[in-house]
This record gives structure tokens, C-alpha cells and sequence, in this order.
């Protein structure tokens, strides 16, 4: 999807703007020029070009519906120019199962996505404070958390631990890599092991739920901010709504697992808006530099 | 339920059913039949050996369902003295799908936190299939605290198809419950000494799971999705459970190798519903052992053992 003018990003530190000229807006406006309107928001069903919504962060501009966004863009979207340098970039899975079909479905994605597996990890700057960002993929089989995910994401807390730096995840996943059996299960366990030594040093998590995240990732890192925020209509949960409805065999309410549903029931801290994104978590950086900027 | 046998179980049980009719006989009619009862043991004996010797995944995952399993308030009553059970959330409610509670092994304070599932029709509605809602993990990592305070090593059994999918359990954000179990189990500085005695189904399963040393018995499983939800995904087909269950590499030696678990725990013949009383003597001198082990380290090295067997696992390059 070649949203920023470029099929794919061999280079992750790539932007044209310099530092300071980089927000939201422009951003945007380096992104309309090649595309053909194909497809359609996925928020009402095709009455808007794609290139409209891609022109607009992913917002249509029509229902305000956040589509999906890859890594590469999150980051640029959240970060300094210039400023990111990823870890672990050529980490890859081994299908140390031997799970039929899952060779030929891990390629097609190294192939269609320009990533090794389902989520970017690295260090960056949000305006001048340095920290930690992982942000998840979820064309690469939907996001799914298998070794890959799981190492890097341990690694990249461990990095922001020894660091002294916050650490912020942008989560999309449909759960648990099945195709790594139990070894995607303990990912759950590794992950959360290591946001524990980065919480015992006092340094803060920050989780962006996007649309959607669901299973072992809602059950493990995603579920562990000290800051839970999530984007409007995300769907966020552990159990997939289809297996509930068959479990229960009855009705599920209409907002069931949005972003709004779980702000009422006390699980989110807000819902931000995608275009006052990368102001309010900068602001919410401030909040954890005690000392700076006191008294004005 | 007392009849109940799985298709590969029916050569023992019709064997066995031969030896009671036959035990019945010699006592109503005051026969000597010794020999004959001897040599029919011995028959049953070897066709158990050879059922049970090359068991499939899949006939594991029935077994670690099989009605007649033994539960964890089984082991609890066999393995250890004066169990008090300790409930609720102190939030929400009491989950009768996960017990919890202090009880002493071989006179040593330890606390139990383990999956429950019913014996009968009443019971697994209130235990809810050992499915539990977020309140289950909440009170488990409630006496978890409780237990760090009190310094006993924490003994978790793990039997449950996974957390219960439901409106409730989304609600009160059950995913949220065991991600917190997960991160906080790191923290404590007793041993944690965690067994899949049956059913071992995904963050349900893991939710009271990291422990310094974790163990499966030989007929249990442990899963990130259950055979048949895996089938579903992959081959669009929820009855093509035994190649998934085969697939994801769920039983013991697998997981074994994998250091998913550390050891493996052996079921008498014929599997752990033949003979309770024998499955937990088998299952307490496994306890006894890794307890031990776990004793020569420090607060702190317990901290950190758990932290590095957890770190390692993975497969990538």
C-alpha cells in the first residue's frame, strides 16, 4: 500500500520533511500524489476513494472511520524524522513445528508486507524525548504473536529498561500465532515478564489498542499499560465475538467490544482521535520528565 | 457417567467388566477362582500396555477430558493435609472455576490455586467447565499475594478448556485479569510450581502458569487454541481436531523438548481416571522433587530463574 509514495520501506528512517515540520498534517499531504482510487473505507463500505482516506491518516473523511494503518506509517506518524532506528529487523521465524502451510504463508507475507514478521520495533524521538516504540502489523497474518513478536518485543523492552525509557506499543492482533503452538502461548509470558522489570524500574508503558486486538495479545502486553489508549470503534478483546455468540447462543450488544464499550467498563483511558494522536502522547510524555518545564 | 469409556478404552473395559461379573460369580457362589481371576488381570494388564503405548494426540486431549479424570480438589484431598479454601476477588465475586487456599505437603505451608471442573451435572455448571471468569484470576492472584506475604510456595494445577468466553467475562475484562497474573507472577519471590493435570487450553491455562518449574502429566495438554478451534481456522473444518491436535505438538515430550515444560509426569497404566489414588502419589512425589530443587535458590535467584525460563523459549533465527 503505498501510502507515503513509496511501495515499501526499505529504509525505516526515511521522511522528506525535516524534524519539526513533520506532524499529522503534513505527513498527509506528501501521500495523495500516485494513488488511484481503488479501494474503499472499510468504515462505510465504499462510497469513499481510497486516496481520500489515505490522504487523511486513514480517517475517512466521510465517517471518521480509522482504517488501518501499516508500521512504517504508525512510526512516521509518531516520531521525529529521522529519528527512528529499529532493532531486530531481520529477525525471522523458524517453523519449528513443521505446521503444514506455514512456510509458504510466512513468505507470501515477507513478501507482500516488506517485514520479516508481524510487528516493527525501535527506538525514536517524539518531539526531542527519545523512547521506545513497537507498533504491530496486522497485514502480516494479522498480527498474529508467534516467537518473532514475542522476542522482539522482550528485547525492545529490555533495551527501553536499560535505557531508562518509556515504552509505547501500538496493538492490532488477532491473537496467538497457532501455527507456533504453544511456543506463541509462552510469548504471552515472556512479554509480560519483561514490561514487569521495566515497571519495577519505574518507567512507564504506554498501549495504543487499534482495530483490532484480540486474544493472547489483549491477555498479556496490550492489557498491561499504565496508560491504555485506544482508537474510536477499535475492537478490542480476548474472546472473538462469533465464538461467544455460539457459546452463549444469544444476542451481543450492539457496541460489544468497541473501543467505547471499554471505556465505560473501565478498561481504556481514552479515545483519541488519530489526528491529535502524536500531540497527546507527547503530552503525556511530559507528564513522566518530573522537574521539566515546572514552573511554566 | 460410571459407564463411561472413549472407543480406544473399550477392549479394558469390556475386559474389566469380564473380571467384576467374574470376582461376583466366585464370592456368590463361593468358588476358588484365583487362577483364572489372576490370569485375567494379567490379560487386562497387557491390553492396557499395549493401548496405552502408542497413544495419538488426540486420544491424549480426550483423556485429559475423560469425565472420570481425576480434578484438582482430587489431588488436593490426596497430596496434602488441612487444606482451607480462601475465596472471592474482594471485587467482584467468588469463581468456583478456579479453588484456591492454603494446605500443608508433608506438614510444609504451601497455597494452591487450581482449575476446577464438576463431577456431576450440577457441579460443572457451578464450576462452569473450569472455565473461569476475570474474578477467578483475580482471586488467584489475590492469594498469590498472600501467599508471598505468608512465604509459602505457591502449587498451581492447571485444568481448564480456557477462560470462559462470555459477556461477563469481556465486561470485566478477563484478558486484562490474566495479563496481569502473567506480569505479576514474575515478581514473587517464593517458588511457583505449576502442573497441567488435564486440560492446559491457552491464556485460561497460563493465567496461573509461570512458575520456576512447570510440569504436564503424561495424558494431559497444553494449547494456545484447542484442537478443534485450531481445525476450524486453519482447515476451515472443526472436525479435522486430531491432525490439529497432532499439528500444534501439544502433549508432553513435545513440549518437553520445546522447555515448555520441565518434566513430564508418568500416569499408571490405562491413564490418571484407572487409579486416583496412585496418579497422586505419582503427581505429590513430582512435587516433592521440584520443591526441593527450587529450595537451594535465594528469593531473588527464584526471581530470576523464572525470568530466564520464560526468556529462552522461542523459536526464531
Amino acid at each position: 500500500m503505498p501510502l507515503f509514495g513509496r511501495p515499501k520501506f526499505a529504509s525505516v528512517t526515511y521522511i522528506k520533511k525535516p524534524s519539526n515540520l513533520a506532524g499529522p498534517t503534513d505527513i498527509a499531504a506528501e501521500t495523495v500524489s500516485k494513488e488511484k482510487p481503488k479501494d474503499t473505507c472499510k468504515g462505510c463500505n465504499g462510497s469513499t476513494p481510497q486516496h481520500e482516506v489515505t490522504a487523511n491518516l486513514g480517517i475517512c473523511p466521510k465517517c471518521e472511520y480509522h482504517n488501518p494503518m501499516t508500521a512504517m506509517q504508525r512510526i512516521t506518524l509518531l516520531s521525529d524524522a529521522n529519528s527512528f532506528r529499529e532493532l531486530d529487523s531481520n529477525m525471522k521465524s523458524v517453523n519449528r513445528l513443521g505446521f503444514e502451510g506455514y512456510d509458504r504463508t510466512y513468505l507470501e507475507k515477507v513478501k507482500s508486507t516488506g517485514h520479516n514478521d508481524a510487528i516493527v520495533t525501535g527506538l525514536c524521538k517524539l518531539d526531542g524525548q527519545e523512547y521506545a516504540i513497537g507498533v504491530m502489523d496486522f497485514r502480516f497474518m494479522g498480527a498474529s504473536m508467534g516467537s518473532v513478536v514475542g522476542e522482539k518485543l522482550t528485547r525492545l523492552t529490555e533495551a527501553a529498561t536499560s535505557r531508562n525509557l518509556p515504552l509505547l506499543i501500538v496493538t492490532a492482533s488477532g491473537g496467538a500465532r497457532m501455527q507456533e503452538g504453544c511456543l506463541s502461548l509462552m510469548q504471552m509470558a515472556k512479554t509480560s515478564g519483561a514490561l514487569a522489570r521495566h515497571s519495577l524500574a519505574g518507567l512507564p508503558v504506554f498501549i495504543l489498542l487499534t482495530n483490532p486486538t484480540y486474544g493472547g495479545v489483549t491477555a498479556s502486553f496490550a492489557s498491561l499499560g499504565d496508560i491504555i489508549l485506544a482508537e474510536p470503534k477499535a475492537l478490542i478483546g480476548f474472546a472473538g465475538a462469533r465464538v461467544i455468540q455460539t457459546t452463549i447462543k444469544a444476542e451481543l450488544p450492539p457496541d460489544f467490544q468497541t473501543a467505547e464499550f471499554l471505556e465505560k467498563r473501565g478498561l481504556v483511558d481514552r479515545i483519541i482521535h488519530r489526528k491529535g494522536l502524536r500531540r497527546e502522547l507527547s503530552l503525556l510524555f511530559s507528564y513522566f520528565k518530573p522537574g521539566i518545564d515546572a514552573r511554566s | 457417567m460410571e459407564n463411561f469409556s472413549l472407543e480406544f478404552e473399550r477392549p479394558v473395559r469390556e475386559l474389566q467388566d469380564k473380571l467384576d461379573k467374574m470376582q461376583i460369580f466366585a464370592r456368590e457362589h463361593n468358588v476358588d477362582m484365583t487362577r483364572q481371576l489372576d490370569e485375567l488381570e494379567k490379560e487386562i494388564e497387557t491390553t492396557a500396555r499395549d493401548t496405552f503405548a502408542n497413544l495419538t494426540p488426540w486420544q491424549r486431549v480426550q483423556l485429559a477430558r475423560h469425565p472420570k479424570r481425576p480434578y484438582s480438589l482430587d489431588y488436593i484431598e490426596r497430596i496434602f493435609t488441612d487444606f482451607l479454601e480462601l475465596k472471592g476477588d474482594r471485587c467482584f465475586g467468588d469463581d468456583a472455576a478456579i479453588v484456591g487456599g492454603f494446605a500443608k505437603l508433608d506438614g510444609r505451608p504451601v497455597m494452591i490455586i487450581a482449575h476446577q471442573k464438576g463431577r456431576d451435572l450440577k457441579e460443572r455448571n457451578r464450576r462452569n467447565f473450569g472455565m473461569a471468569h476475570p474474578e477467578g484470576y483475580r482471586k488467584a492472584l489475590r492469594l498469590m499475594q498472600v501467599a508471598e506475604k505468608a512465604g509459602a510456595p505457591i502449587i498451581t494445577f492447571i485444568d481448564t478448556p480456557g477462560a470462559y468466553p462470555g459477556i461477563a467475562s469481556e465486561e470485566r475484562h478477563v484478558g486484562e485479569a490474566i495479563a496481569v497474573n502473567l506480569r505479576e507472577m514474575f515478581n514473587f519471590t517464593v517458588p511457583i510450581i505449576c502442573t497441567v493435570i488435564g486440560e492446559g487450553g491457552s491464556g485460561g491455562a497460563l493465567g496461573i502458569g509461570v512458575g520456576n518449574a512447570v510440569m504436564i502429566m503424561e495424558n494431559a495438554y497444553y494449547s494456545v487454541i484447542s484442537p478443534e478451534g485450531c481445525a476450524g481456522i486453519i482447515w476451515k473444518d472443526g472436525t479435522k481436531a486430531a491432525k490439529a491436535a497432532e499439528a500444534m505438538k501439544i502433549t508432553g515430550p513435545d513440549l518437553l523438548e520445546m522447555k515448555i515444560v520441565d518434566e513430564v509426569i508418568a500416569e499408571p497404566v490405562g491413564g490418571a481416571h484407572r487409579d486416583h489414588d496412585k496418579t497422586a502419589v505419582l503427581l505429590k512425589n513430582a512435587l516433592l522433587r521440584q520443591l526441593a530443587n527450587l529450595d537451594d535458590l535465594s528469593p531473588e535467584g527464584l526471581v530470576n530463574h523464572r525470568y530466564e525460563r520464560f526468556r529462552v523459549i522461542g523459536a526464531y533465527a
